[in-house]
Order: structure tokens, then C-alpha cells, then sequence
């Protein structure tokens, strides 16, 4: 089988995790890895890894997207730069994976609702952020067995996983975030916490999902659709893990969860990064997935996904 | 005593960090009259948000009887000569919420890091001094960053745009000797017309002693609130500060039989638990936890069955930090598996 051929835009701790990824994925070939420093160490390691990079930014890559048939590109930069990198993308008909914050197109959570996306013929999917990623197909369970009239999510990262674009602009965090939970979630509202922690040794990103029902919480129903997302998540982001609840009270669903990394290229505690780029292939892939199937039945579900 | 005749300013937490102990259902009537009452005995500064801040209205930390918006506007057109303050903690508010706040009158805006995270504050730190106010920087649980450390730190509040930088002993877990060096090295490090505040808590009895040995090692802003009304065993009581401030010759502007009726005229009678050190506040102190996490201990207690100060030995043994409340039930939770086991 023709794997999909991709380019990495952004060769930071991000664009080089995420290439890891790629790598092993049946269904994709990472071709190029795109930056905007010469010196980038990011940029070597992807030329030791005998992908294609250019410093020049997009548009040196924009010249080579024809002929080295490239149909996806993540970008891994920042949301100022996001906009035009996706435009002129677009253009020539790739689909764009967007892991900045600047969510110029619809949000994607790939448990939640990838695939609706894909059938609409997207052309740019945002992943939100670390913390929707890791909550909202939590709260996409809860509100698929009943009304949630509100849902809240607090997300604790470990100190040194959050990068300085992060720290400049936190408030993106609670708004993108709070917004993809009703949006993706299905609550009415949505609210977001982030708070940073500095332990040493770093802990694990942490996650807690508060869902208020509108009625009685049916109890079974909402345990049975916890367990089976955190499945469907744990497909792509192995470290995805329960810790404790369903807790009931009243109205209120709470759900502990932690994320572990797989430890790619970032250390195993930054489960945070490890579900964006995670998500980030899984979206791919699903995509890949798509294309083939134009051609012969689809082999993603048969197939072991790519962690 | 200093031989020389200090001046400070006394900033009131009663409405602001005594939310906390009132689960932050106080009535608007509560606000005004104490508000009312604490500007008439003279306090200069008086903050008034949910106990977590602007926007801290959630599951994880409580929702307030009335939103941020109506107690805020309900207190400050009563001012006589007090200002109003507004504490964000980013991560839970954000701009929108300063923006709010700004708009109904508040004079000062307070933004509350970790200790070590100061530069997740930039963007509300600036855009308070962008707009004229009365920028500070609050560096929570000062007590796990060396005094070198908070000068970082301090340095960054200070450089996004704050004029005063507080060492906070949300833990209430300093001693005076800690207080001494946390704010000397601030001082000296930071522009000499940057202020430095101290916010103590009385967990270990240090409310006092603490305020003390800050202002003598050049704070200028120090936080109390009324009858001690706050999270925890309280901050440090106003009235008694007062009074100790009377008797160094530290000029507060605060009168004295004033804040002690207030004190003990309004809050006494409103609170839900006496505020002191029992052996849960006495644990935040000792194992240096943040103070706000004293209920939802006790809360879990009830409802897991294990002894809130084993849980809050355990949240201070897992290094959490301000705003972690989600991890108090999962502890509860967690310790009470442990314990069948």
C-alpha cells in the first residue's frame, strides 16, 4: 500500500515528537520537515532521519508539494504564523493539521468527531489544546447518554512542559478550551481551569472532568460510555488512564484521569504534548485511511492504530 | 522597634479570602454592610471576588451565591474613601474578567501566580497597567521558592507591568526568620518604587509575627482581614494587627476600636465555623498545604471516610499547589481504596 506522504511544519519539541509518530505509522510517510533556522536541531535530526527540510519556511516548501505528491501538512508553529502557512497550503490541496492555537478551522477531537469532519471535505482541522484533547471525549460520553447543561475541566501540567508561547498567552487555553467543550462536548457551557505545577520529579499531566446533568445521571449508561471512550482514546495515546470515578453526586460526574506520554521524543510526563501530537497522527491517519478507501475497503480498523 | 515612624497600607481580605470559609456564599447585604463598615473604620483597600478570584465560580472550587459582577457592584458605589481590589488568578480567569472588573470601578488588580510561574502573568499584568491600575503581582506559596528564586520572579511581575509584588504565604507556613528573607531579598532586588506587600495566614499562629517581620524588613502593603476571616485558620486579624501596629508606631490609618467593632459586630456573627487552629489548619501549616484546600478535606472526610489531615499530608507530600482541588476528592478517593486493601 501507497503511504501518504506528509510534511512537518515547525522542527521544535512538538514538530519532532510528532515525526517520531509519523514514522511508524503504516498509513503515512513523513517526507519533509519545514523550519525557519538553519541551525535548527530539529532540522538535523529530521535530516539524519533522511526526510527533506528546508529553513526557508512554507514557501520552501510550497515548490516541492506537487511533485513529491505531499497531501498532508501539520503545522506545528504558532498561531500568528498559522493563518497564511494554511492558505497557501490549502491552495495547492493539502489538508491541513493545525496544533496552534489559531483554530481557523473547525475543531477536531478525533474520538469525537473526526470522521464527521472528513466527510465534509475540511480542508484545515485545530486540535484545541491538550486539555480538550484529553477532556472533551469525556465529556462527548456523558452528553451522548444525557443533557449536560454544563461541563468543567481542570487540566494540571507539569512546569517544564509548558513552553514559553504557552505561558505569554494562557488565557487562549481557557477560552479555546472552554468553548470545544460545548462546541465538540455537546455541554451548553464550558468551562476551563489550567493550572501549572512544579514538582520535582515533574508529574504526570493530570485531568478532571466535572460534567452537571440535566436530570438524575443515569449512573450504568454513563459508566459504560467512560470506559469505552477511554478505549477508543487509549488506541492512539496508550498512557490514557482512569484514575478515579465516575464519582456521583447529585447532578455532578466527575471523571480523574492522567495522561502518560509515550515518550518519544518528550519525556514520558508531558502527557499534555505527547496527546497533541498524538491526536495530530491519529487525524492523519484516519485521513489516510479515507483517501485509501476511494480505492480498496478500509484497512484503520483493522489495522493496529499508531500510537 | 524601629525608632522611625513607618507608614503602610493595610489591605482588607474579609470579602475576598473570607470566601472560603463562607464557601463563598455571601449575601450581598454581607458584602455591603462589612464593606461599609471596614471603610468607615478606615481601611484603604478593600478586595471583594469569589475566594479563587475573578471567574472562579466553578464545580472545582464552589459557585458563589452571586457572581463576581453583582458583588463588585454592589460594594464599591458605597465606598467613601476606600478603594476596591480584584484578585485574577490566570489559568481560572482571564481578560475578559479584568476587563469587567475595570469597567465597574475597581481600583487595583492583583494577579496571583504559583510562585515559580510568574510568566504566565505577563498578558494580565500588562494589560492592568495599560489601563491605570493599581498593578500587583502575587506570588502564591512563597514558602517553596528560595528567597533568590522570588526575586526571579518578582523581577518578571515588576517587568510586565506591576508596582507592587507580594510574598504570599498561602500555606501559612513561614516563620518570621522565612518572611524576613523572602521579603528582604525582594526589596533590595526589585526598583525602589516598586512596593512589596506581604499575605500571611495564622495557621501556625503567624499571622502576626509574620506581618511584623515583613514590615520590618520593608513591606509597605500587608494583608489582614477581619476577626481573620479567611481560608484556613484565616489570615492574619486585622483588629490585633492593628492594635500591634499602634504599639510600634507603624502608622495605618486604620482605627483601631473601628476595625475591632467590625470585627466583632459583623463577621463573628457570620461565620459558618469558628476560624481557628484546629488540628486540620494546623496541618496545612505544618506540611506547608494551601490554605483553601482545608474544606473540601473535611468535605472528603465525611463522604470517604478518611481523616482530612492524612489527605492534606498527602496533597502536601504530592507537592500540589494553589488551585488543585480536583486533586483533594481524588486523593480522598484513592486513600480510601488503599485503606480496603
Amino acid at each position: 500500500m501507497n503511504k501518504i506522504r506528509c510534511a512537518v511544519i515547525g522542527p521544535g519539541n512538538i514538530g519532532t515528537d510528532l515525526l517520531e509518530k509519523l514514522r511508524r505509522s503504516p498509513f503515512l510517510e513523513p517526507l519533509w520537515m519545514v523550519g525557519i533556522d538553519p541551525r535548527s536541531e530539529g532540522l538535523r535530526r529530521a535530516r539524519e532521519m533522511g526526510l527533506k527540510t528546508t529553513a526557508d519556511g512554507v514557501d520552501g516548501l510550497l515548490p516541492h508539494m506537487k511533485e513529491d505528491a505531499v497531501q498532508i501538512v501539520f503545522d506545528a508553529t504558532s498561531a500568528s504564523a498559522h493563518p497564511e502557512n494554511s492558505r497557501k497550503l490549502t491552495e495547492l490541496g493539502a489538508l491541513v493539521i493545525d496544533l496552534t492555537p489559531a483554530a481557523i478551522g473547525p475543531y477536531c477531537v478525533p474520538t469525537v468527531n473526526l470522521t464527521e469532519h472528513l466527510d465534509l471535505g475540511a480542508r484545515n482541522v485545530n486540535l484545541v489544546t491538550c486539555g480538550g484533547q484529553a477532556t472533551i471525549p469525556i465529556v462527548a460520553a456523558v452528553s451522548r447518554v444525557q443533557p449536560v447543561s454544563y461541563a468543567e475541566i481542570v487540566a494540571t501540567v507539569a512546569s517544564r512542559s509548558v513552553g514559553p508561547g504557552t505561558r505569554k498567552n494562557i488565557d487562549e487555553f481557557t477560552r479555546t478550551t472552554a468553548h470545544a467543550i460545548a462546541l465538540v462536548g455537546g455541554a451548553k457551557r464550558g468551562k476551563a481551569i489550567i493550572i501549572v505545577n512544579p514538582a520535582e520529579p515533574p508529574i504526570m499531566m493530570r485531568d478532571t472532568v466535572h460534567c452537571l446533568t440535566e436530570t438524575e445521571p443515569d449512573r450504568g449508561e454513563i459508566i459504560a460510555a467512560v470506559q469505552e471512550m477511554i478505549l477508543s482514546v487509549q488506541q492512539y495515546v496508550p498512557g490514557y488512564r482512569l484514575v478515579n470515578g465516575p464519582v456521583f453526586e447529585g447532578k455532578r460526574v466527575s471523571v480523574f484521569l492522567e495522561v502518560e506520554g509515550l515518550g518519544d521524543y518528550l519525556p514520558r510526563y508531558a502527557g499534555n504534548l505527547d496527546i497533541m501530537t498524538a491526536s495530530a497522527a491519529r487525524t492523519a491517519e484516519v485521513f489516510a485511511a479515507g483517501l485509501h478507501r476511494a480505492h480498496k475497503p478500509a484497512t484503520l480498523e483493522s489495522a493496529k492504530a499508531t500510537p | 522597634m524601629s525608632a522611625d515612624r513607618k507608614s503602610i497600607t493595610l489591605h482588607d481580605m474579609t470579602l475576598r479570602d473570607g470566601m472560603h470559609p463562607k464557601r463563598h456564599l455571601m449575601t450581598l447585604e454581607q458584602m455591603r454592610t462589612i464593606a461599609a463598615g471596614l471603610d468607615g473604620a478606615g481601611v484603604p483597600l478593600i478586595e471583594v471576588t469569589h475566594g479563587d478570584g475573578l471567574g472562579g465560580a466553578s464545580v472545582n472550587y464552589g459557585f458563589p451565591a452571586h457572581s463576581d459582577e453583582e458583588y463588585l457592584s454592589a460594594v464599591i458605589p458605597l465606598m467613601k474613601q476606600a478603594k476596591i481590589s480584584a484578585l485574577l488568578l490566570p489559568g481560572i480567569g482571564t481578560i475578559d474578567h479584568l476587563l469587567m472588573a475595570k469597567d465597574l470601578g475597581v481600583h487595583t488588580l492583583r494577579v496571583a501566580t504559583h510562585c515559580t510561574e510568574a510568566d504566565v502573568a505577563e498578558q494580565h499584568l500588562s494589560k492592568a497597567r495599560q489601563l491605570g491600575l493599581d498593578t500587583v503581582g502575587f506570588l502564591m506559596m512563597s514558602h517553596m521558592a528560595s528567597p533568590e528564586k522570588l526575586l526571579q520572579q518578582a523581577r518578571l511581575m515588576e517587568s510586565y507591568g506591576a508596582n507592587c509584588v507580594y510574598v504570599t504565604d498561602s500555606a501559612g507556613h513561614m516563620l518570621p526568620a522565612d518572611v524576613s528573607a523572602r521579603i528582604k531579598a525582594v526589596r533590595d532586588g526589585l526598583k525602589p518604587e516598586t512596593e512589596v506587600g506581604f499575605h500571611g495566614h495564622h495557621n501556625l499562629a503567624m499571622g502576626v509575627a509574620n506581618s511584623v517581620a515583613a514590615v520590618e524588613a520593608g513591606a509597605s502593603r500587608i494583608d489582614a482581614a477581619a476577626a481573620g476571616l479567611g481560608a484556613g485558620a484565616g489570615n492574619t486579624p486585622m483588629e490585633v494587627f492593628v492594635a500591634v501596629c499602634d504599639l510600634m508606631g507603624i502608622e495605618t490609618g486604620v482605627n483601631l476600636f473601628g476595625i475591632q467593632d467590625v470585627a466583632e459586630d459583623l463577621v463573628v456573627p457570620m461565620m459558618d465555623h469558628v476560624i481557628r487552629v484546629d488540628r486540620d489548619s494546623l496541618t496545612l501549616g505544618h506540611a506547608g498545604v494551601y490554605s483553601s484546600f482545608l474544606l473540601f478535606a473535611k468535605r472528603s472526610e465525611q463522604k470517604y471516610g478518611v481523616p482530612a489531615r492524612e489527605i492534606l499530608v498527602e496533597l502536601g507530600r504530592r507537592g500540589m499547589v494553589g488551585g488543585q482541588e480536583d486533586m483533594i476528592e481524588d486523593t480522598a478517593i484513592t486513600l480510601a481504596r488503599q485503606r480496603q486493601a
